[in-house]
């Protein structure tokens, strides 16, 4: 599409030459998308204390202030309640709290183990249109025809990584969980890849793109598909190790799960992959389900072609994740915790069959609506 | 020391005459008559010691089995029956032919009434119960009831049967009368004449058994008081056995008072070390402080009671200039700490390289046997001559002996001392002045003041000085060994006349300090490679062995009271 | 015994109610807190929770309306302390001077308030309610020789006892009632 140059940004930086050009626009875009995803991971936990605290009838972190805006005289002390910078004291204290490497753990997987968990849930970011177009670009960082395999595949790595950290603690808790995750998140991965595939059979493209452009104008996949969308939310919920299905961390049985043996920065990075894991759940519902950016009202479903067009979708994609966010959050303090077998009962015996039901109802009716009907192999 | 309580001398013949009596419906054999506590002649057996010797108790205040009988106090007052007799002064039988009993229809004081043949006691029964409440209420009536700040509290006899046998109020609205408090009776002794219930166990020692007619009752009534007759002082050398003998909080020790609460003391059995008498006592002591000697029964040695000088002679105990560091010293040119290891190996060198002849040991008759048995190892294993220090002061009547050494018979027996001690300190001093004595091992004396003055032990080549107080001796000494007081550490000490008595640990050593026979026996093994025992069991029975005197003595055989040896003559 | 398990219906195989109850409950709570009357817990340093009366807190000495200490170091309460906080050294034989006829008062009275575990068995030992287990919960000190509390500081803030008895002050007079027995005048 044509631009104004004043709103094109390839038009403000020197010409690299067309691949120079993808590679620091891309740079950018990483750089922008990290810096939000991390700011939304840290303030996701904050997220996560007040709403507890206020479940709980507390009031939750309300100490850290910042020595000159703590003193502005409203609104400092309101931020302070709030508890706006304790993301800032959380982080400094990870960074300077002593890094414990126990004499036992097998050192090499031990240091690799974080690292294993928290790079899959940056990656799956990569595919996912977090807006339409911005000063001239498109809102995703790669538009992969194959997006979902890719995320699929990214996704399945992030189990490694627990695995990794149960095998070289070398202690019974930490194996204990990387056990049960590995079960588990193997488990669920098999229901939440079957239930999304009746909506590539409606979208008729793997192309997260095309997924959101199909459901433009409301025809939202939540609607057409509810219980596919239901078996990927429970399964989300137990691939993110989330309450009710926390069962590799579990507390009250595993002291810590495989994060047992962590402290220090190492530890912050397990914690942060659970956020960022959260949140790129959270996205690729609100892209699979929820008409990514699209809203079905004031034209928002097409791709913006100005400034605050642009803008507008990549806010409107944000408010649904967080709402996700708020969702994962509310129900950990909701629901007891599964019991194991409960847990694998429910991953095998109720929801692959219920997938594949699914899967072959939606089949049958795609049968019936388009091949049998008009002749043509495929909908549109 | 001669005469009265302590009694060497044999025992009266148990009498074989004995009578059968009831006691709570149980029956026992008594003796027909007992001692005498004063006289020791014969006199008849009382209700009470029938009751001990049934092992009931009966609660008393003024009856004190060593001392007279003055039943005043009524506290053992007991119902009792005798056989009845009938007309034809034959006894009357029940049905089953069982003597028939008749009850006395008054109680009686059980320590003056003298028992009878088929004689019953009951001590149970509701009427004694009864009586012993009354008596207590009354003995409270003027007791001011102010254990917090009474040093008795703990061992009074007031709050114990009080407990036991007392009711739970009182029923006297009145004012108490008011009598003297914080009386100063004596150089030792504070009196508080309110809490006193005129037992008089007091008086009756002080008059029958110290022999010193002091004290006496004073006033009437109400008004009954305790007092010292004027002109007279309460400042006998026995005075602090009142303290132990009054059931109550009236008379106390000035130099126990407020210094700690008797149930935080742990009672550990030893021997007074202050005359050869060797009084049998318990140290009570906490936390490595020791805050009192008190008596300890013992017939053949002290009876239940101890002189003052000697109770009060433990401050030394936790002196100030107690030596706590073991040193080498070079006179002049200051000290360095070694170890015990280091010590026993040097001293053990400097002894075998010295020429024979010329080593000397000092040894002290306030050393434990085993503890000179090891020295007369050393010197025998050096060739060294040995003497001891004598000490001697007049004696008196009851305890105290002119012997102030409480183990000279020890020092001779195992040969550190001869018959005379003392009687080779001269020749060890001309030795040392004539150079042919370079080495001098000194072992608690302080030597400069027994005729070896500093200048003579400026002549030895080496002077090995243990001691637990720091003197001018240990001050030159070449090495310098923290000694035990006989409170920190176990042993035996044959008394004046021979009796073997051995004591307990009551408190840590100080410092560095070790028993000296651990010490002794490292220094031994060092010289001649014999290995002994290392416990003060094995130590004494080995001694036993070695020892003629001591043949067939064993440590668990001298017991709580010791045995009596025969000394040679 | 053994409770039969009921069998669930439909509705509650889909987890339904569950879910809806649970966000009932969280729901409540969380609207209460956030839009009604806040939250339940306390801001400890700011806001302080006041003890009922009968709270076992810190023991400390007390003195009486006359000002007079009423310890006179009888030692029950260092003997009954169960963790061994309490350590009185006693007056010796000087006693003590100027407490008219209360003879003995301890010379140094130590609390070693690390090891006090609040039981008020010392209280209910002491024959001259001279020690209360008082309002304070919240004891610090920046090193241990600070939390041994010394009589000085445990008279401060144990303060004045009304006592409604007065044994001592009752004797005295009685004493000098009688006129046989000369009473030091209470300093």
């Amino acid at each position: 599409m044509h631009l104004p140059p004043f709103i094109s940004l390839a038009a403000w930086l020197p010409d690299f030459g067309s691949d120079g050009n993808f590679a620091v626009m891309s740079l950018i875009k990483i750089a922008c998308l990290l810096g939000v995803l991390l700011t939304m991971v840290a303030y996701a936990v904050l997220v996560e204390r007040k709403v507890s605290a206020f479940i709980q009838d507390r009031v939750g972190p309300n100490r850290v202030a910042l020595p000159l805006i703590g003193s502005i005289p409203v609104l400092g002390p309101f931020l302070t309640r709030l508890g706006i910078w304790q993301p800032l004291a959380d982080g400094a204290k990870s960074f300077l709290k002593e890094d414990f490497t126990p004499n036992h753990v097998r050192k090499l997987y031990f240091w690799l183990a974080p690292a294993i968990t928290l790079i899959p849930s940056f990656l799956t970011v990569a595919v996912i249109p977090f807006g339409s177009n911005l000063l001239g670009e498109q809102m995703v960082l790669a538009d992969l025809d194959v997006g979902i395999l890719y995320t699929f595949g990214i996704v399945s790595l992030g189990v490694y990584g627990i695995v990794l950290a149960g095998y070289a603690s070398n202690s019974k808790f930490p194996f204990l969980g990387g056990i049960r995750s590995s079960a588990q998140m193997i488990s669920y991965e098999i229901s939440m890849g079957l239930s999304v595939i009746p909506v590539f059979m409606l979208v008729g493209s793997l192309n997260l793109g095309q997924v959101i452009a199909y459901q433009a104008d409301g025809h939202w996949l939540a609607f057409q598909q509810p219980i596919a969308f239901l078996v990927f939310l429970v399964a989300a919920f137990a691939e993110t190790n989330r309450l009710p299905f926390d069962m590799p961390e579990s507390e009250t049985e595993l002291v810590g799960g495989y994060n047992t043996e962590y402290s220090s920065m190492k530890f912050a990075l397990f914690f942060m992959g659970e956020y960022a894991n959260m949140i790129t759940s959270s996205a690729m519902m609100v892209t699979l389900f929820w008409g990514g950016w699209t809203l079905p009202f004031w034209g928002l479903s097409a791709p913006a072609t100005t400034l605050g067009g642009g803008l507008l979708h990549i806010g409107i994609f944000l408010a649904k994740v967080i709402a996700f966010m708020i969702l994962f959050i509310w129900v950990r303090w909701m629901l007891p915790r599964f019991r194991y077998d409960q847990l694998m009962d429910l991953g095998w015996r109720r929801f692959l069959p219920l997938t594949l039901a699914n899967l072959f109802v939606t089949a049958v009716w795609l049968w019936l609506t388009t091949t049998a009907a008009t002749g043509n192999p495929l909908p549109k | 020391m001669s005469t009265a309580a302590p009694t060497e001398t044999k025992p009266a013949p148990p009498p074989v005459e004995t009578i059968k009596v009831k006691v709570d419906g149980r029956e026992i054999a008594v003796p027909k008559t007992m001692p005498d506590p004063m006289s020791g002649k014969p006199v008849a057996t009382t209700m009470i010691q029938a009751c001990n010797l049934a092992r009931v108790d009966v609660p008393h205040y003024c009856y004190h089995p060593k001392l007279p009988v003055a039943g005043n106090c009524r506290m053992c007052l007991v119902e009792f029956g005798t056989p009845a007799m009938g007309p034809d002064r034959k006894p009357v039988l029940n049905p089953d032919g069982t003597p028939k009993i008749a009850k006395s229809p008054r109680p009686a004081i059980a320590c003056a009434t003298p028992i009878s043949p088929g004689m019953e006691i009951y001590t149970t029964t509701p009427g004694v119960k009864q009586m012993r409440e009354g008596v207590l209420e009354f003995l409270l009536i003027n007791h001011p009831l102010d254990c917090p700040i009474c040093d008795q509290a703990g061992e009074c006899k007031l709050q114990e049967y009080s407990v036991e046998y007392g009711q739970t109020t009182s029923r006297f609205v009145e004012a108490k009368v008011h009598k003297p408090k914080q009386v100063d009776l004596g150089p030792r002794i504070v009196l508080d004449d309110e809490r006193c219930i005129l037992c008089t166990r007091c008086i009756r020692f002080t008059r029958d058994i110290a022999g010193d007619d002091a004290l006496g009752i004073v006033n009437r009534g109400s008004y009954n008081t305790l007092a010292a007759y004027p002109g007279k002082a309460f400042d006998n050398n026995y005075t602090l056995n009142t303290v132990d003998l009054c059931p109550v909080g009236a008379l106390t020790s000035k130099d126990f008072r407020f210094q700690m609460r008797v149930w935080f003391l742990k009672e550990t059995k030893s021997v007074c070390t202050s005359c050869a008498t060797g009084c049998n006592i318990v140290i009570g002591a906490r936390e490595d402080k020791v805050y009192r000697y008190e008596p300890r029964e013992n017939d053949a040695v002290n009876s239940s009671w101890m002189c003052d000088s000697g109770r009060l002679n433990y401050k030394w105990i936790g002196a100030a200039n107690r030596i706590t560091r073991l040193l080498r010293q070079n006179p002049g040119a200051g000290s360095e700490p070694i170890t015990w290891t280091t010590a026993a190996r040097e001293i053990a060198d400097r002894l075998l390289a010295a020429r024979p002849g010329s080593v000397a040991i000092i040894g002290s008759a306030r050393q434990t046997n085993e503890e000179l048995f090891l020295l007369a190892r050393v010197a025998r294993q050096v060739s060294a001559v040995t003497d001891s220090v004598p000490r001697t002061q007049t004696g008196d009547k009851l305890l105290v002996s002119a012997d102030r050494n409480p183990n000279s018979n020890g020092a001779r027996l195992t040969g550190i001392a001869p018959a005379v001690l003392g009687s080779n300190l001269r020749a060890i001093a001309d030795g040392i002045a004539k150079g042919t004595i370079k080495t001098l091992v000194v072992f608690g004396e302080d030597v400069t003041k027994h005729g070896i003055g500093a200048e003579l032990l400026a002549k030895l080549d080496t002077l090995v000085a243990c001691d637990i107080l720091s003197n001018p001796t240990t001050d030159r000494a070449h090495y310098v060994l923290p000694g035990c007081a006989h409170a920190e550490k176990r042993g035996s000490f044959t008394n004046g006349k021979g009796r073997v008595q051995r004591f307990m640990k009551a408190v840590e050593p100080r410092g560095d300090a070790r028993p000296e026979w651990e010490f002794l026996h490292e220094l031994v093994r060092n010289l001649n490679g014999q290995d002994g025992f290392t416990t003060i069991e094995g130590l004494f029975n080995l001694m036993a062995r070695e020892v003629p005197a001591f043949q067939g003595l064993t440590w668990a055989a001298l017991g709580d009271t010791g045995v009596t040896i025969t000394l040679p003559a | 015994m053994i409770v039969k398990r009921e069998k669930l219906n439909f509705w509650e195989r889909l987890y339904a109610p569950a879910v809806l109850g649970g966000f009932k409950v969280t729901w409540h709570h969380f609207a209460r807190t956030v839009f009604r009357s806040g939250p339940v817990t306390m801001e400890y340093p700011e806001q302080k929770w006041v003890v009922p009366p009968g709270y076992r807190g810190a023991p400390y000495l007390v003195k009486d309306q006359a000002g007079r200490t009423k310890c006179v170091s009888c030692q029950l309460c260092e003997f009954v302390c169960p963790p061994k906080a309490i350590r009185i050294t006693p007056p010796g034989a000087s006693g003590a001077p100027g407490a008219g006829n209360v003879e003995k008062g301890p010379a140094e009275f130590e609390i070693n308030m690390l090891r006090c575990i609040f039981c008020g068995f010392c209280q209910e030992v002491c024959p001259e309610e001279a020690i209360f287990l008082q309002q304070d919960y919240s004891l610090t000190g920046t090193s241990r020789a600070e939390m041994i509390y010394n009589k000085e500081k445990l008279l401060a803030l144990g303060g004045t006892h009304q006592d409604k008895i007065q044994k001592w002050k009752h004797k005295a007079e009685e004493a000098q009632a009688q006129d046989v027995f000369p009473v030091p005048p209470a300093a």
